[in-house]
């Protein structure tokens, strides 16, 4: 029998159903793989003994055929999500210890629907990060090596731990949150299928907040089906969060193996961007290829301000992230360091319980919305987002869907271009777009780089098209058999 | 445009974090480096473009004016820095204020 931490969310639910193995083996595997997952350090925090407690629940209702749809799977939280009860740290000293008194919404619906919680998963701090180098507990190790190579690899950012945790076979499948790009690029690092849904698709309440106009929480899984399958539990309307959208939850799972024949696919030529490298270009050649064998039709697009969409991303994510965390204040919650008045205990809280990255922000963005600059750099990032925005929009006249790399580069290694914010920063280049316009992206494993290292190809949708985005997801899933595992799996083969 | 040791330390004041002399200057360095490269938009025309400040087409909702919500004064203070006189008394502590 295959070991039960190789099977697919959708193959486990399959099993469980019928009968083929219980809820509390399947649990336990997983227990296992994740003790045995400890080296990499996607984890921050392990709840066995909640994961047991929801799996007799579980075998309780397969036993009398009340099976609800994620029933008695094992998933892991990214840490993000505050979890009643269970620590929730943001990758963030600062908020070291707390335990949220209350459980966010998509992970209630996930609980809702009979899935089951391994733990939290490690990440860039407040989710600012593309190489999970910013959590300050540590980095988390990719369970890939480059072939002959056996250097440490980041798995990308900012969902770096549960990226790495659903690659190395210790979660049956993850959530991740995507702000600019920390769901697909991580999940390209990983060689797993990364989905941000539309803004709004998901609610963001109980959601840590980075920046409140582009985070949106998704799924990280090992096949296309199994997104489909967690994205319909994440999903809903949520009368907590105002920018929920009010629309039913499709079954997406349905969308997942029907035909692309007839399908226009955008290429938006600004892609191409100098100096790419060659295997990548080769790589998206071959995507445009299968879609087109699959009967699709290419055409060529137009999204003329890509260049400029990082700049735009790092004037309002950081601005929106100087209100959001202004509310790390050493009060109510969450570290505080004394100081002889008010201000004292702020200012020092904030200096010591914030790393350098988040610090580096949360100056960004006080400076461009300070007075005097809000004109020059905030209202006019505002504006170019708009013209971001209705390039898609254009492009969605032309075609139904895009097809794009999900990164510049495979996996890098632990510690390379952390001393340039900038060279960072352009791991986002073909995903921070898609967050600006509130449109859903999802990350394929399409192939390997040269030296053996996964690579996604990323499909983007009109918003709220995510069912057209599986299917198209699917065609590339199936033309590609990319069936290379990575050097460390951890509930053994 | 260039941000100078005294603009790094306005921000951090305005932003409640402590950044030392030192720190200053490498702040001054890094984040002008990185208001240079957003300079690049001033490129795009946006003349009479709307600025877009989200994406949900959609008005927020309303709902009623009514409390649907409380009485969870010792779930909100669980996780207060502990302060042994504050905390048994059901108040966040801090530093006094007023004179």
């Amino acid at each position: 029998m295959t070991a039960l931490t190789a099977l697919g969310l959708a193959a486990a639910r399959d099993g469980l159903i019928a009968k083929k193995f219980s809820a509390r083996e399947l649990v336990d595997a997983h227990i296992e793989a994740v003790e045995a997952a400890r080296p990499l350090n996607a984890f921050l925090a392990e709840t066995p003994e909640q994961a047991r407690a929801m799996a007799a629940d579980s075998d309780a209702r397969l036993a009398r055929g009340a099976a609800r749809p994620l029933e008695g799977l094992p998933l892991a939280i990214k840490d993000l999500f505050c979890t009643e009860n269970v620590a929730t740290t943001a990758g963030s000293r600062i908020l070291e210890g707390f335990k949220p008194p209350y459980e966010a919404t998509v992970t209630a619906n996930l609980w809702r629907d009979g899935a089951v919680m391994l733990g939290k998963t490690n990440m860039d701090e407040f989710a600012m990060g593309s190489a999970n180098a910013t959590s300050a507990y540590g980095p988390v190790e990719n369970p890939w090596r480059r072939r002959g190579d056996n250097r440490p690899l980041v798995p990308g950012g900012s969902s770096g731990g549960s990226a790495a945790a659903v690659a190395a076979r210790a979660a049956l499948a993850a959530t991740g949150t995507d702000t600019g790009g920390s769901i697909r690029q991580p999940a390209s690092f990983c060689g797993i299928v990364g989905l941000k849904p539309t803004y709004g698709r998901c609610s963001r309440w109980g959601i840590v907040a980075f920046a409140s106009s582009l985070d949106q929480a998704g799924p990280m899984t090992r096949s296309v089906r199994d997104a489909a399958v967690m994205l319909r539990s994440m999903a809903g309307h949520d009368p907590k969060d105002s920018t929920s959208a009010a629309l039913p939850v499709p079954d997406f799972e349905q969308a997942v193996g029907q035909s692309i024949k007839g399908l226009k696919i955008g290429i938006p030529r600004e892609y191409r961007l100098d100096g790419m490298p060659a295997e990548i270009e080769t790589l998206w050649q071959q995507g445009i290829d299968w879609l087109k064998g699959a009967g699709a039709q290419p055409v060529e697009v137009s999204l003329k301000l890509t260049k400029y969409a990082l700049p735009v991303y790092y004037i309002i994510a950081p601005a929106e992230a100087s209100s959001n965390l202004a509310r790390y204040d050493g009060v109510r919650f969450g570290l505080r360091v004394n100081g002889d008045t008010l201000d004292a205990m702020y200012e020092k809280t904030r200096a010591q319980g914030f790393g350098a990255e988040v610090r580096r922000r949360i100056l960004i963005g006080t400076y461009v919305l300070s007075a005097g600059y809000y004109d020059a750099y905030y209202l006019k990032a505002q504006k170019v987002r708009a013209l971001i925005a209705r390039d898609f929009d254009d492009a969605f006249t032309q075609c139904d869907a895009l097809l794009t790399p999900t990164a510049p580069s495979a996996a890098f290694a632990i510690g390379e271009k952390s001393d340039d914010p900038i060279a960072m920063y352009l791991n986002d280049v073909f995903t921070v777009t898609v967050n600006l316009a509130g449109l859903p992206g999802l990350s394929v494993p399409a192939g390997l780089s040269g030296d053996g290292l996964p690579l996604g190809l990323q499909v983007i949708g009109r918003a709220f098209d995510e069912e057209t985005v599986l299917r198209i997801g699917q065609v590339i899933e199936e033309a590609a058999q990319f069936t290379a595992k990575p050097a460390f799996i951890a509930g053994g083969a | 445009m260039a941000l100078d040791k005294a603009t790094v330390a306005r921000i951090a004041a305005l932003a409640r974090i402590k950044v030392t002399e030192d720190e200053q200057a490498r702040l001054a360095g890094e984040l002008s480096q990185i208001i240079r490269w957003i300079e690049q938009l001033d490129e795009v025309d946006t003349a009479g473009v709307e600025p877009m400040a989200s994406v949900a087409h959609q008005k927020l909702p309303m709902r009623d004016d009514q409390v649907s919500d409380g009485g969870i004064r010792d779930k909100l203070l669980a996780n207060a820095p502990q302060n042994p006189v504050a905390t048994t008394r059901g108040f966040f502590a801090v530093p006094k204020v007023v004179e």
